[in-house]
């Protein structure tokens, strides 16, 4: 009498280790990275909104995300709408129990499947946190709230399910190379972040960053690139077959060589390089090296490191002043065109060699390009308008923009009723 | 002489300066400041209990000057800082017996400026 044979577990333990330790990684990004980089940006008496809102977009988006985020990024919805959006097949984490089998063999096949929603949730967490520092300094924290809830369900989800699920418009349809988010997280949040500030307006009486404390935002800054280590070379989601060491490697490749290059523009055309910039340089990097991290050697990396900061200044140091428009911490200037970058560079640079599912243009595949250019258009135009129209649903009913009373006073004190530093003891 | 002392608004601090640097007064002391008049500040909560808070961040310039800038100093201070709400500041003038220039020595209305 003949038994079938116990099936063997899939999963392995170094790369659930990894996936595991990359989602604290990524958590660290947003609170206290993150925060303390925008912290640090803003004026004094708002500095508590930006820790605030980074806090409780950890805390908002880690609830929303096992109760349907995940699901409607990753799962299968029917018909029409299989290359738009997931379903709720997995709500509540429905069919993921922790067993030795179950693993999401279209993603993640040898760690458990809680793992890779757990590490995914933390990119959910840091997209709308990047957005705060476009209209920062000026928005009511219920309107806040709104405005994450909505745009986590309108428009992280969709785009997340139009690039990277197995049966996405963007990624597996068309082809398109995204390999941590350089356009589910970067550019999607930059563009949001312009379509804030435009429709918001200046605040009053300023439109530069307050800059009140610059060691806040080199801690956050190095932090940032800290974390990232887990966003990008997380992204492998294995750790048994050398991608995420490249990954690794590249990603702090790039990043260095952004930040050089940022403090080299400023010397050049602004006198002398400054702690802000290197880190603007540093975070710009990272951002571009981003969608590239699994696909680019480590030439492909300087290149997109050196590239990005001589990009992303010009645009902060001179198109913005220009414009006129308050994108207050540079959220589209850094983030939407560092991402911009590096989709197209991904589109470039990307060798077989690293990842056989991607080959560019250097590489013999002219026609990645084209690919790259209809996901950011299609990302672009997407998370603009979904955006516009959140914030006019907000605006029209509860009222988006801080009264000008309560934001001469300070966010920190009309909206949290609290003060960062006390002043007299 | 007289010295005058101006509470205005932060934000307006700029505003307040550029007009001063127009109406040639170019001598100027800025400090920080608490305090309220009829503006309301906020009272501050930590974990769920109340600290009254309510006074608000101002900033102070000290001017001195020599009699015939007196007038053009508080017009420009005026018309750097009014926004016409309540919390534009105020402005005060003391007599001022004495100025001395640490640098060289000179007194009285050499030393202003």
């Amino acid at each position: 009498m003949g038994t079938t044979p116990a099936p063997v577990s899939p999963i392995n333990s170094g790369d659930t280790a990894w996936v595991l330790t990359s989602a604290a990684l990524v958590l660290a990004m947003t609170a206290p990275g993150l925060a303390l980089f925008y912290g640090g940006m803003v004026r004094r008496k708002n500095v508590l909104s930006m820790l605030m809102q980074c806090f409780m977009c950890l805390s908002i988006v880690s609830v929303l995300w096992v109760v349907y985020g995940y699901s409607l990024a990753f799962g299968h919805s029917k018909g029409f709408w299989v290359p738009y959006i997931g379903g709720f097949d997995w709500a509540m984490l429905r069919g993921m129990d922790p067993t030795p089998m179950n693993v999401n063999t279209d993603y993640a096949p040898t760690i458990p499947h809680q793992a890779y929603m757990i590490f995914q949730c933390m990119f959910a967490v840091i997209t709308p946190a990047l957005v705060i520092g476009s209209f920062a300094e000026r928005v009511k924290f219920s309107a806040w709230v709104w405005f994450t809830v909505l745009w986590l369900t309108f428009a992280y989800c969709p785009i997340a399910h139009m690039v990277w699920a197995s049966d996405g418009l963007a990624g597996h349809n068309w082809g398109a190379l995204d390999f941590a988010g350089g356009t589910v997280v970067h550019m999607n949040a930059g563009i949001a972040g312009l379509a804030t500030a435009l429709y918001l307006g200046k605040r009053i009486g300023t439109d530069k960053p307050g800059m009140h404390n610059v060691p806040f935002v080199m801690i956050g800054a190095s932090l940032l690139w800290f974390g990232w280590f887990g966003f990008n070379a997380g992204s492998a989601v294995e750790s048994h077959d050398g991608l995420a060491t490249s990954a690794f490697v590249v990603t702090n490749t790039a990043t260095a060589a952004a930040a050089i290059s940022w403090a080299a523009c400023e010397w050049i055309f602004a006198g002398a390089p400054t702690l802000v910039g290197a880190c603007s340089g540093a975070v710009a990097g990272l951002v571009a090296i981003t969608p590239a991290s699994g696909f680019v050697n480590v030439g492909g990396s300087l290149w997109i490191g050196l590239l990005v900061s001589v990009f992303c200044y010009c645009m902060v140091a001179f198109v913005k002043p220009k414009l006129g428009y308050d994108d207050t911490l540079d959220a589209f200037g850094v983030h939407y065109i560092g991402g911009l970058w590096g989709a197209l560079a991904t589109g470039l640079f990307a060798v077989k060699a690293i990842n056989s599912a991607g080959s560019g243009v250097f590489d013999g595949n002219p026609g990645q390009f084209m690919i790259q250019v209809k996901a950011c258009l299609l990302t672009t135009v997407y998370t603009f308008t979904v955006t516009l129209i959140i914030c006019f649903i907000i605006d029209k009913t509860i009222g988006m923009r801080a009264s000008a009373e309560d934001e001469v006073i300070g966010i920190d004190l009309s909206q949290h009723h609290e003060r960062a530093y006390t002043i007299l003891d | 002489m007289k010295l005058v002392i101006a509470i205005v608004q932060p934000y307006k601090l700029e505003d307040v300066k550029q007009e001063l640097y127009a109406a040639n007064v170019n001598l100027i002391t800025v400090s920080e400041v608490l305090g309220h008049g009829r503006q309301v500040g906020v009272d501050e909560y930590y974990r769920g209990v109340k600290e009254t808070g309510n006074l608000l961040r101002k900033v102070q310039l000290e001017i001195a000057v020599n009699e015939d800038f007196v007038e053009p100093t508080i017009k420009a201070i005026i018309k750097g800082a009014r926004t016409g709400k309540i919390g534009d500041g105020k402005i005060f003038v003391l007599d001022l017996p004495r100025c001395i220039r640490i640098r060289t020595g000179e007194e009285g209305s050499k030393a202003i400026g």
